[in-house]
């Protein structure tokens, strides 16, 4: 059984838990109207608030990557971080991304609306003290502790069939190499998916370590191993993303070892990226 | 000294076009870059050299030769030394066809949609500067209209990147407004170089026609010119090279402006000499403005606009002064 089946087993008892909880103690008064207005709280909130507590998510989350959540959140009607609409929700929490809408975070802080504003995550262990912040800002800790529970033993799960899979052999060189060929480095989010599936990230060896843009010649020069694309599925054009199906790029010899992309379930800090690093490994498999 | 004009702009473009292949972010010593380019190794580095140096220095040559003849050949039908294909918004409107026939998918449906898209945006506004300006129009009128059709398709232009779908296509109108070869291939080159290669061919068949209308239309049609057959090969050959040009590197901009100028009086202004050396000398120009972006701000993608506005607006404003002494005197 490939271990995506695997590690698709084990989240989903966590996320019916997550999903349909009824269970756990509520705190002295938890908020009742939670608005979020970002794509990673979004999913956070889902994962964690009790049935009603969660009134409205991004419009981003509606046609988010991860099955489950999507569904979820098309249940809710979805705002666009307006500082107006979001205060006629009148909401008792607002849960929003640090760098995202801070004109409308200044301004419900200036009519007295509570925010909390959540750092995206740089590593998986910032997953855990995510799902932590979130239950304690809902109000729903015990559930929080579940999920991180099942987050680390899926983890350990999936460091054991990494270690089976590459047989004490060093991971081949594998990039990142996304629109306009932003590349991601260690101290990344994405860069730690990288590590996690067992690559050495070309970013590091080139000096990214925080990520930035790789021209393309200097990319066929350092000659990687894999290739691991940013997802090309939008309408519309750019040439950003003409850069990803440049006849060089695919002359390459990484790309003719075979493609692995970098999606949209890699983009939010939450225990699903667990499935992208299993899918990562399958796909960059001697 | 004109006689040796052609075979000199000759050494100097080979000479660039040489350095355009050599000089890049990847500092390989220049026997290896060249062995890697001819007999190929199978390495990185014949990727390099084969399938983004060569095409880039392909299409900087091709386009700076045609965006050269193509302001020879307007200064010359126009009567104006201001005219030229990036100022009059002539580049901008072609940017606008093509960004339509990409965005709306079109251009991935049809191969050629792309340069047809291009050139179809191209004609219709050097028609509109025909009709607005013609050869009687006078400088004034001329810049004006090329005022409007600049801002139009320039807003337009904005708009449609910004109704696209793809969150990067709205950052992206500096690339269609100020032009770049950063990452071109050589599908790049197949779509471009043949409307380029006819555009110009057209252009230069009427390098007589364009002798005879200097001394004004009616000595040109006694000397047998059909005007309208010159104005139509103008608008097509023009709408072509520039078409083209812009659908696959943005609109460059002032190349037509400086060259017919720098090399006029080494011709003695006769248009049958300058347009051959106006090509020239714009693909001169062009090649080293790609050189010198890639070694001011090696790894960015300086836009060839940014240099190249740098350089020539302070040249059509001393032109500018010269038209209005020339008139006052």
């Amino acid at each position: 059984m490939s271990v995506f089946a695997r590690v698709s087993e084990g989240l989903a008892p966590v996320l019916a838990l997550a999903l349909w909880a009824g269970v756990g103690s509520a705190q002295t008064a938890p908020p009742a109207r939670v608005v979020s207005m970002n794509l990673c709280t979004d999913q956070l909130a889902l994962m964690l608030a009790a049935p009603g507590q969660l009134i409205s998510v991004s419009y981003l989350a509606h046609d988010g990557a991860v099955a489950p959540l999507r569904e979820a959140a098309r249940a809710l009607p979805a705002n666009r971080g307006l500082a107006e609409e979001i205060y006629l929700l009148d909401p008792d929490l607002v849960l929003a991304g640090r760098y995202s809408t801070v004109a409308t975070v200044a301004m419900l802080n200036r009519l007295g609306v509570p925010v909390i504003r959540f750092e995206p995550e740089a590593s998986l262990d910032d997953i855990e003290g995510a799902l932590a912040h979130m239950g304690s800002a809902l109000g729903r800790e015990a559930e929080a502790q579940a999920l991180i529970a099942g987050f680390r033993a899926d983890r350990a799960r999936l460091a054991a069939f990494l270690r089976d899979a590459r047989a004490g052999t060093e991971g081949p060189r594998a990039v990142l190499y996304s629109a306009r060929g932003w590349t991601g480095g260690s101290q990344t989010l994405s860069g730690d998916i990288l590590r996690a599936a067992g690559l050495r990230n070309l970013a590091d060896e080139l000096g990214f370590v925080w990520g930035g843009m790789l021209g393309l010649e200097a990319l066929l020069m350092a000659d990687p191993d894999r290739l691991i694309l940013g997802s090309d599925t939008q309408a519309g054009w750019s040439e950003a993303r003409a850069l990803l199906r440049h006849p060089a790029l695919r002359q390459s010899r990484a790309y003719r070892a075979g493609v692995a992309t970098n999606d949209r379930d890699w983009v939010c800090g939450t225990p699903h990226v667990l499935a992208a690093i299993a899918r990562l490994i399958e796909e960059t498999a001697p | 000294m004109s006689r040796l004009l052609i075979p000199g702009l000759v050494i100097l473009v080979s000479l660039l076009f040489l350095a355009s292949l050599l000089i890049g972010p990847a500092a390989v010593p220049f026997r290896d870059s060249l062995s890697a380019l001819i007999l190929g190794d199978g390495g990185p580095m014949t990727l390099v050299m084969r399938e983004l140096r060569l095409p880039r220095a392909v299409l900087a040559a091709a386009i700076g030769a045609g965006l050269g003849l193509s302001g020879a050949v307007m200064q010359g039908y126009l009567r104006n030394p201001l005219a030229e294909p990036g100022l009059l918004g002539v580049s901008g409107a072609a940017a606008l066809g093509a960004v339509l026939a990409l965005q709306t998918g079109l251009a991935a449906a049809l191969v050629l949609a792309l340069p047809l898209a291009g050139l179809a945006g191209a004609f219709l506004a050097v028609l509109m500067l025909a009709l607005l300006a013609g050869p009687a129009g006078g400088a004034l009128t001329l810049i004006l209209a090329g005022i409007g059709v600049s801002a139009l398709s320039g807003a337009a232009l904005a708009l449609v990147l910004n109704l696209s779908p793809d969150p990067f296509a709205a950052q992206e109108i500096v690339f269609w407004l100020m032009g770049s070869l950063a990452d071109r291939s050589w599908s790049h080159v197949a779509l471009a170089l043949p409307f380029i290669t006819l555009g110009s061919a057209l252009l230069l068949s009427q390098s007589r026609a364009l002798s005879a209308l200097t001394l004004g239309e009616d000595a040109a049609a006694t000397l047998g010119v059909d005007l309208g057959r010159l104005r139509l090969a103008v608008l097509l050959g023009t709408a072509a090279v520039v078409g083209a040009a812009t659908a696959v590197a943005g609109a460059i901009g002032f190349i037509g402006l400086m060259v017919p100028h720098v090399l006029r009086r080494a011709t003695r202004g006769d248009p049958a000499r300058l347009l051959p050396v106006s090509a020239l000398g714009g693909a001169a120009l062009l090649l080293a403005a790609d050189i010198a972006v890639r070694l001011i701000l090696p790894g960015r993608d300086l836009k060839l606009g940014v240099l190249l506005a740098i350089l020539g607006a302070p040249f059509f404003l001393m032109l500018i002064l010269r038209t209005r002494f020339a008139q006052n005197a």
